[in-house]
């Protein structure tokens, strides 16, 4: 029934996916981390930034976003990340950083929200015992910010893991595009797009069970 | 209450969206049995809208193509006049599913035979011998399929082109993937890339497009053979000897001959002697 898998390496198809996703989310947790800092920040033209970054990237499509990593950066401007001789690996570093950037703006608002739970007078006794506003932001506001958002957190890791198979519209060897592989070849749609949907699944659910429950032991009781 | 009130209201309308579309549906149906039945229902086609040169929807909503061509050739000798015929976008991964469910009668949109396919739809034709070639710049020295190792390549994800490049002609090349062949094109343009591949059918069509006359010429590799044919839903032979009828007739008037002039000439697109129905080149 199954032997349409044959002669494809779908795990392998899905490791990639595994590495674009855990790259990309640590980047855009760091960058969207750094944004929300930026946008409670005291200093007018970091606020400034933050938001005007916030609110054209999040309403870009990441297609367009991923396609203009591609297009525009690497064959236009000549941005290669270091692998100019290798359309594998560049590919795979401009989908990542398009994947960063698109993802981190998500991250910001979710952090901006965990931040708008910690109440003001945490701040002010960190203000009163002497702490700037970074340590504040760092030692008080943030770890218990943090505590606050696993659960909007872990929708924006599901949601980056299923945005990777946008990855494909430059070439990138995810599972997205070995599906359309398999399509071209194999002429039967819909038992290897279950097959996809299925590995999907098996990727997103076990990261959402965890992180509920990682949200539920965490949480600040208030 | 008012909760209450409002989700009255949302499933109401849910309810009459429900009816709407179920009634959409059947008189689809109705259409779609009565023209299978000849005479003066409508024939739905599936083609490609975004293949310039075989099958693309114009900005005005009208359709131009030798595929477009051809099926239409086709539906009158099936007896449906111009007119009578209701394009249907038919993507290459669906082009199966679109025939067994019926949502098409026909399909011509560069559709290549081969096995796996022929198991699930029965073809038509072939109506034209294609080659995966290479399209590159007016003044490139590439001439043939060794020549492009360490050279940068484009091609569609997951096209066959594509995998074909990889295994067989160019081990060595760098493989450039893009969702669509207009980037590959507008790499080309930039130099980003030195040769965009796939059917030279396809990519003379998107040569002799205004904006790139005279800008990109065909390798003439010849590095594969494909075969399209018109797709029919598997055993309704009928239609399937009609098409086939159709087709011997288009070329022996020399409408076939004028369809490929119209739609491949500007890009220099040397066109193989029309193939006989039935024929496959492998």
């Amino acid at each position: 029934m199954f032997d349409f898998l044959e002669g494809y390496d779908v795990l392998g198809a899905f490791w990639m996916t595994v590495k674009l996703t855990v790259l990309s989310a640590v980047g855009s947790l760091i960058w969207g981390t750094l944004l929300a800092g930026m946008r409670v920040s005291p200093v007018p033209l970091m606020r400034g930034f933050g938001t005007a970054y916030v609110n054209i990237v999040r309403n870009i499509p990441l297609t367009v976003i991923i396609v203009f990593t591609s297009l525009g950066l690497a064959d236009i401007f000549g941005v290669t990340m270091g692998a100019a001789d290798n359309f594998d690996v560049q590919g795979f570093r401009l989908a990542v950083l398009g994947f960063t950037a698109y993802t981190a703006a998500f991250v910001c608002e979710a952090i901006r929200s965990g931040i708008n739970t910690v109440p003001l007078g945490q701040a002010e006794a960190a203000r009163a015992i002497g702490l700037n506003f970074s340590q504040t932001l760092r030692l008080i506001v943030l770890p218990q910010a943090f505590r606050a958002v696993i659960n909007p957190l872990a929708n924006v890791l599901i949601a980056l893991t299923k945005n990777t198979t946008v990855a494909a519209a430059i070439g990138v060897a995810e599972a997205a595009a070995l599906m359309k592989t398999m399509i071209e070849n194999e002429a039967q749609t819909l038992a290897i797009g279950a097959v996809f949907a299925f590995g999907f699944v098996v990727l997103t659910l076990p990261t959402g069970l965890f992180l509920g429950w990682l949200a539920k032991r965490l949480a600040v009781k208030r | 209450m008012k909760l209450r009130k409002v989700t009255a209201a949302s499933a109401a309308v849910l309810a009459l969206a429900l009816s709407a579309t179920a009634c959409g549906g059947d008189s689809k149906d109705d259409s779609g049995s009565s023209s299978s039945g000849g005479g003066g229902g409508k024939i739905k086609i599936g083609i490609k809208f975004d293949q310039p040169g075989l099958g693309l929807k114009e900005p005005d909503g009208s359709y131009a193509g030798f595929d477009v061509d051809v099926a239409t050739y086709v539906a009158k000798q099936l007896g449906y006049s111009a007119d009578k015929i209701e394009w249907v976008e038919t993507k290459s991964a669906d082009r199966e599913n679109a025939l067994s469910r019926g949502d098409v009668k026909l399909i011509a949109a560069t559709y290549s035979i081969n096995d796996e396919r022929k198991k699930k739809v029965d073809f038509a034709g072939p109506y034209l011998l294609a080659h995966q070639d290479l399209l590159i710049k007016k003044d490139s020295k590439i001439s043939e399929a060794t020549d492009l190792n360490g050279e940068k390549l484009c091609s569609v994800t997951g096209s066959t082109s594509a995998q074909n490049v990889k295994d067989d002609f160019a081990p060595k090349a760098q493989l450039k993937q893009y969702g669509g062949y207009s980037e590959c094109i507008a790499g080309l343009q930039s130099g980003a890339v030195d040769a965009v591949t796939t059917d030279d059918s396809i990519l003379a069509g998107f040569a002799s497009q205004d904006k790139y006359k005279g800008q990109f010429k065909l390798a003439g590799l010849k590095l594969s053979n494909e075969n399209y044919g018109i797709g029919v839903k598997k055993d309704d032979t009928a239609t399937l000897n009609k098409v086939n009828a159709a087709l011997t007739k288009m070329v022996s008037d020399g409408s076939w001959q004028k369809a490929v002039d119209k739609n491949f000439g500007p890009a220099g697109y040397k066109n193989e002697p029309a193939p006989k129905v039935g024929v496959i080149v492998k």
